[in-house]
């Protein structure tokens, strides 16, 4: 496959317009040269540029100022596509057969222009419609679309779990457990009990006090925090204390069970 | 008791889902918003009305390809391009072209877009068209090599504001529009 400049345009990007007339100094022809977007624009170029008239082309004026650019092109270097030197061909096809004598009797339909007027004019209206095109407001472009935000809260349904998984979960445990069979377990340097009494006699002064504050996490290791856990689930167990939350992720308060 | 009650919030849920919406809302996906059935003609209604609602306001309601969205007015564009200075880099003449033939003339092969633009179709423009969702492959066309057909999408549509291909800016006479 043929690589990118295949129409002969290098660096057109910001090229917005096609010259419309005869205004331009000759000098700033090798400007646009590279903005054309192919042999049939160079063509409509030349067309309205001389004010030649689409229907009668004038075949010999065209092709001659049609290689004059080719040749320019070709001058300055440019990738020259073969598009363009394909058109030549044509060109030169074409005014060759309107040189020959024509039978009469089908002047009228074979005019050795046609196609290539047909083309053209093709080409043109698709050229005027991508500029519209180009210049409508676009989604990001001038169109803007509402957009309000809402917090999209998705109903996560809790996994459900069998008697199978439950199970087999044990067992895991059972098995992890008895690569552990010979280790003695150390003298509990923490102790459960204890824990209860200080948060006990804590709560007797504080009466209510968050969840969290009842871990001193910048002090106490893990160790400490495991027992302290430990010791409010089993004050909780005993009923000696009351931990309540108004709703779900609001802070849990945790209070002595006064009720007998 | 029926969810929503009454006419005017059944227009409040319509409004409040094309407003957070992030793409146009068909009927489809509106009569999806209740549980109980609600007529296609009902919903129009509503739309209709909550059209007029928002007449005096800055938002508007529109139908595009897909469905229908809520978008600024025109007049405010120039304001809001002001938040996003950087703007989308301009296709070239080249890409433009393409997607003008491709909307215009659909479904086409490469060649025909060869034949009309009078030079070889570049790759680059092709995918950069279908990676904005414009234009995809329709089918191929049963000749020899059967050269894929392409065709605008509805995406298409909706990034430029239109409901169908027939509201695409009408396509000129060559002469009479020049000379």
């Amino acid at each position: 496959m043929i690589g990118t400049p295949l129409n002969a345009k290098i660096k057109g990007e910001d090229y917005t317009e096609l010259p419309k007339d005869l205004y331009i100094p000759p000098d700033a022809l090798e400007v646009y040269l590279e903005a054309f977007e192919g042999p049939l624009d160079l063509l409509l170029y030349l067309i309205r540029k001389h004010n030649l008239d689409i229907l009668d082309i004038p075949m010999a004026e065209l092709t001659r100022q049609y290689m004059v650019y080719v040749e320019k092109m070709r001058a300055i270097k440019l990738e020259l596509a073969g598009d363009y030197l394909l058109m030549s061909a044509m060109l030169i096809e074409i005014k060759s057969r309107m040189l020959l004598p024509k039978p009469a009797e089908v002047a009228e339909e074979d005019d050795p222009r046609a196609e290539l007027v047909r083309r053209l004019m093709e080409y043109e209206a698709i050229k005027l419609v991508a500029q519209r095109l180009d210049e409508m407001p676009k989604l990001g472009d001038g169109i803007s679309v509402a957009g309000a935000y809402y917090q999209h809260i998705s109903h996560v349904k809790p996994p459900e779990v069998t008697l199978d998984d439950l199970t087999e979960a044990w067992r895991n445990v059972l098995k992890r457990a008895s690569h552990f069979k010979h280790h003695k377990v150390g003298h509990a340097e923490l102790s459960v009990r204890e824990h209860m009494s200080i948060i006990l006699r804590r709560l007797k002064t504080d009466r209510f006090v968050e969840f969290t504050q009842l871990f001193d996490v910048v002090n106490d290791g893990l160790p400490k925090l495991v027992v302290c856990f430990l010791a409010i689930l089993e004050l909780a167990r005993e009923g000696l204390l009351r931990i309540t939350q108004q709703e779900a992720f609001s802070p849990i308060y945790v209070q002595i069970n006064t009720h007998e | 008791m029926s969810e929503a009650s009454n006419v005017s919030e059944l227009k409040n849920v319509l409004e409040v889902a094309l407003l957070t919406s992030q793409s146009p809302l068909s009927l489809d996906d509106m009569q999806r918003l209740f549980v109980e059935r609600t007529e296609r003609a009902t919903l129009r209604m509503l739309l209709d009305e909550l059209k007029q609602d928002w007449a005096e306001r800055t938002l508007e309601l529109v139908q595009v390809a897909s469905g229908y969205r809520f978008q600024a007015r025109e007049q405010y564009a120039a304001y809001l391009m002001r938040l996003n200075p950087e703007r989308q880099a301009k296709y070239s003449r080249a890409v433009m072209e393409t997607l003008a033939i491709i909307a215009y003339r659909q479904p086409v092969t490469r060649g025909d877009i060869e034949e009309i633009r009078g030079v070889t179709v570049n790759p680059n423009v092709m995918r950069q068209l279908q990676e904005r969702d414009w234009v995809d492959v329709v089918g191929q066309r049963e000749v020899p090599g059967r050269p894929s057909l392409y065709a605008t999408t509805k995406h298409f549509l909706d990034d430029f504001n239109l409901r169908s291909l027939s509201e695409l800016p009408p396509m000129d006479d060559f002469v009479q529009a020049e000379i």
